[in-house]
C-alpha cells in the first residue's frame, strides 16, 4: 500500500480530462483531493493525496505521465514563519493533525510539518498571517 | 504596615539595589518563604501580557503641506483616519479597514489589512500613503494631497487605547451546529473548542485586583516602549463579581494606555485579522507592581488555580445579551489544554499569549534593574469595588 502526497500539473490541452475519476475507476487510485486550482483552458494544478496497492500505484503513474501530467512529489506544503507567529494558540485548536501544536506547561506554539496534511484551516485561522502555503515540489 | 514607599523604591533603582521578579517568579518565592518573608525580599512584581485588544488607536499630527491644509478626509494606506480635529490632526482606529474592503460580504471575511496594520507598519519605519481631502479655506487653502510618510518624519504620534488590559474575560464556546467566526477566534460547532484571552497569573489587572497601586499616571511598559495609564477604561465595570480573593471573575476593570509611538517597536503591536469578524491590534502591556506592603504581594501572587472565568455561548447568549454563564473554570484548567463544559471535554486556546507576556514581564524587569525605568506613585485612584460605577447596557428606544 502506497500512500502519498503528489502536485499534480494538468497542461492546459489535457485539463477538461476526468483524470480523478479514471484514477478511481481503472487503477483503484483513491484521490484524497487537498487543493486544486483547475480552469477551462488553462493549465491547472491539484495537491492530491494518493492511495493504492503498488503496482496500481505505479501504473497510475504511468498512465498520468502518458496523458503529459507532470507528477511532482510534494516536499512541504505549510510554512510557519516563526518570527511572524505571536504564540497565540488560536490556530492549535483548528489543526485537524496537531501539527500546530502547543507545549504545555510553558504555552509555546511550534510547527510540525510531517503532521501536516495541507488543509490550510491554519492560513485564514491565524491572526497574525504567520502560515504561508508553498508548493516546493522541484517546480 | 507599608514596607517601604515609591521614594525607598525609586532611590533603590537608581543605586542598582532593587530586588524584582516577575509574576511568574514570585509564585515560587512564596511557595518556599511565605507572603510575608516574599513581601520583605522584594520591591517589585512585574506583570505582562500581549493579546488582541481592538479599543486601541494612534493621534498623528502629519504636519502642513505648502499651502496649508483643512485635512477633512484622510486615508492611511487606504484607511480611513477620523479627521474632526484641529486641520492636521487624525485619530487612526485600529479596527478601522479599509473602504474597499468587501468585509462580511463574502462570508467569513479576511480583513487582511486596516488601521491596526497601519500602525505596525508605521512603527516598522515603513513608508505609508497618505490620501486626503479637504474643503478650501482662506487659511487653509489646499484641496487635495497625495504623498508619502513615515512615522519618524511626522510630528507628535502616540498611541492612546481607550481600553485595554482587561481584568479577566470571557471563554468563549460555540453552542450551535455551525462553525461560528467571533472577536474570540473561531469557535466550531458544539462545543468544539474553548478560546480564552487573558495571561491569568500574568496578567497585569488580575495581580491588583482592587487597583490598589495601579492608578491614573502609573508608568509602564506599552508597545515596547514606555506608556503610562491616562485614565480608566471604557467598559470599566470593578462592581464585577469577585472571589473570596478579590480577584474579579469575569471581565471587570480596564485601562486607557497612552504612549509615544515612536519609542514603540512592531514586534509588541501587531495588526491581526480575525477571519469573519475584523481587524484588531495585538498589544503588549506591561505593568510594575510595587510591593508596598504585605497585602500588595498577597494580591500579586494569586495563582491560575484562584482565578476563574466565565464560559459563554458566543452563538446565541453572547450576541443576544443574555445573561448566564455555562460554568466558571480556573486559568490553571484552561492552560492544561482541555476544560469540561456539560460533561463534554472541549480543547482550549489561548488568544492572548503566555510565553509572550512572560517576555513583557521579563523586559520590564530587566529596564528596572538597569534603572532606565523608576515607579510613578498614582495622580488618582481608578474607581474600584466600592465606587458604584456599574456597567450600562444601552436601550434602545424610539
Ligand atoms: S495546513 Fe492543516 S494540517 Fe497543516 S498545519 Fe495547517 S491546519 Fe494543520
Ligand atoms: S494562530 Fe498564528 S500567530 Fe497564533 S500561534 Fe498559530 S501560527 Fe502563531
Amino acid at each position: 500500500m502506497i500512500k502519498r502526497k503528489v502536485v499534480l500539473r494538468f497542461p492546459a490541452s489535457v485539463v477538461e480530462y476526468p483524470f480523478i475519476y479514471t484514477l478511481a475507476k481503472e487503477y483503484n487510485v483513491v484521490a484524497n483531493i487537498l487543493k486544486a486550482n483547475i480552469n477551462p483552458r488553462k493549465e491547472g494544478r491539484m495537491v492530491v493525496e494518493l492511495s493504492a496497492d503498488d503496482k496500481d500505484f505505479d501504473a497510475a503513474m504511468d498512465f498520468l505521465q502518458s496523458r503529459g501530467v507532470i507528477v511532482l512529489p510534494l516536499e512541504q506544503q505549510v510554512n510557519w514563519l516563526e518570527d511572524r507567529c505571536t504564540q497565540c494558540g488560536a490556530c492549535t485548536v483548528i489543526c485537524p493533525t496537531e501539527a500546530l501544536w502547543m507545549k504545555r506547561p510553558e504555552m509555546t506554539v511550534s510547527f510540525n510539518g510531517e503532521k501536516c496534511v495541507v488543509c490550510e484551516h491554519c492560513l485564514k485561522a491565524c491572526p497574525a498571517r504567520a502560515v504561508e502555503a508553498l508548493y516546493l515540489s522541484g517546480e | 504596615m507599608q514596607l517601604r514607599s515609591y521614594a525607598e523604591i525609586n532611590e533603590k533603582i537608581s543605586k542598582g539595589q532593587v530586588v524584582v521578579v516577575t509574576a511568574e517568579e514570585v509564585l515560587g518565592l512564596v511557595e518556599e518563604h511565605g507572603v510575608e518573608e516574599t513581601a520583605r525580599r522584594v520591591d517589585v512584581v512585574t506583570t505582562g501580557t500581549f493579546g488582541p485588544m481592538c479599543s486601541s488607536g494612534a493621534f498623528l499630527n502629519l504636519g502642513h503641506p505648502a499651502p496649508r491644509m483643512k485635512m477633512a478626509r484622510v486615508y492611511l494606506n487606504g484607511v480611513n483616519a477620523y479627521a474632526g480635529l484641529a486641520a492636521v490632526d487624525v485619530f487612526l482606529g485600529a479596527t478601522e479597514i479599509p473602504a474597499a474592503d468587501p468585509a462580511n460580504q463574502n462570508f467569513p471575511g479576511a480583513f487582511n489589512y486596516g488601521g491596526a496594520h497601519v500602525i505596525e507598519d508605521l512603527v516598522a519605519g515603513r513608508e505609508v500613503l497618505l490620501e486626503a481631502t479637504a474643503y478650501p479655506t482662506d487659511c487653509y487653502p489646499r484641496q487635495k494631497l497625495e504623498t508619502w510618510i513615515k512615522l519618524d518624519e511626522i510630528n507628535e504620534a502616540y498611541l492612546y487605547n481607550p481600553r485595554n488590559c482587561y481584568q479577566n474575560y470571557n471563554v468563549a464556546v460555540n453552542l450551535s451546529d455551525r462553525t461560528i467566526y467571533t472577536y474570540m477566534g473561531i469557535l466550531k460547532a458544539n462545543l468544539g473548542n474553548a478560546n480564552y484571552c487573558s495571561a491569568g497569573q500574568l496578567s497585569p489587572l488580575l495581580k491588583d485586583p482592587y487597583y490598589r497601586v495601579t492608578g491614573i499616571g502609573t508608568r509602564l511598559f506599552l508597545g515596547g516602549g514606555t506608556g503610562y495609564v491616562a485614565w480608566y477604561g471604557t467598559q470599566h465595570n470593578p462592581a464585577a463579581a469577585r472571589g473570596e480573593n478579590g480577584v474579579p471573575r469575569m471581565g471587570a476593570g480596564t485601562l486607557a494606555l497612552i504612549g509615544d509611538l515612536k519609542q514603540m517597536k512592531a514586534k509588541w503591536l501587531r495588526g491581526v485579522s480575525y477571519l469573519g469578524y475584523g481587524v484588531s491590534l495585538q498589544v503588549g502591556v506591561g505593568v510594575p507592581i510595587p510591593v508596598l506592603d504585605v497585602e500588595t504581594l498577597r494580591y500579586a501572587a494569586v495563582r491560575d488555580e484562584e482565578i476563574f472565568a466565565q464560559v459563554v455561548d458566543y452563538s446565541e447568549a453572547y450576541p443576544q445579551r443574555i445573561a448566564g454563564s455555562l460554568g466558571e473554570v480556573s486559568y490553571a484548567e484552561l492552560k492544561s489544554g482541555t476544560i469540561v463544559i456539560q460533561g463534554r471535554e472541549v480543547p482550549t486556546a489561548p488568544l492572548s499569549s503566555y510565553p509572550k507576556a512572560k517576555e513583557i514581564a521579563e523586559i520590564l524587569k530587566s529596564w528596572i534593574l538597569r534603572g532606565e525605568f523608576t515607579l510613578t506613585e498614582p495622580v488618582s485612584k481608578l474607581p474600584s469595588a466600592d465606587s458604584g460605577i456599574k456597567l450600562n447596557p444601552l436601550k434602545v428606544q424610539k
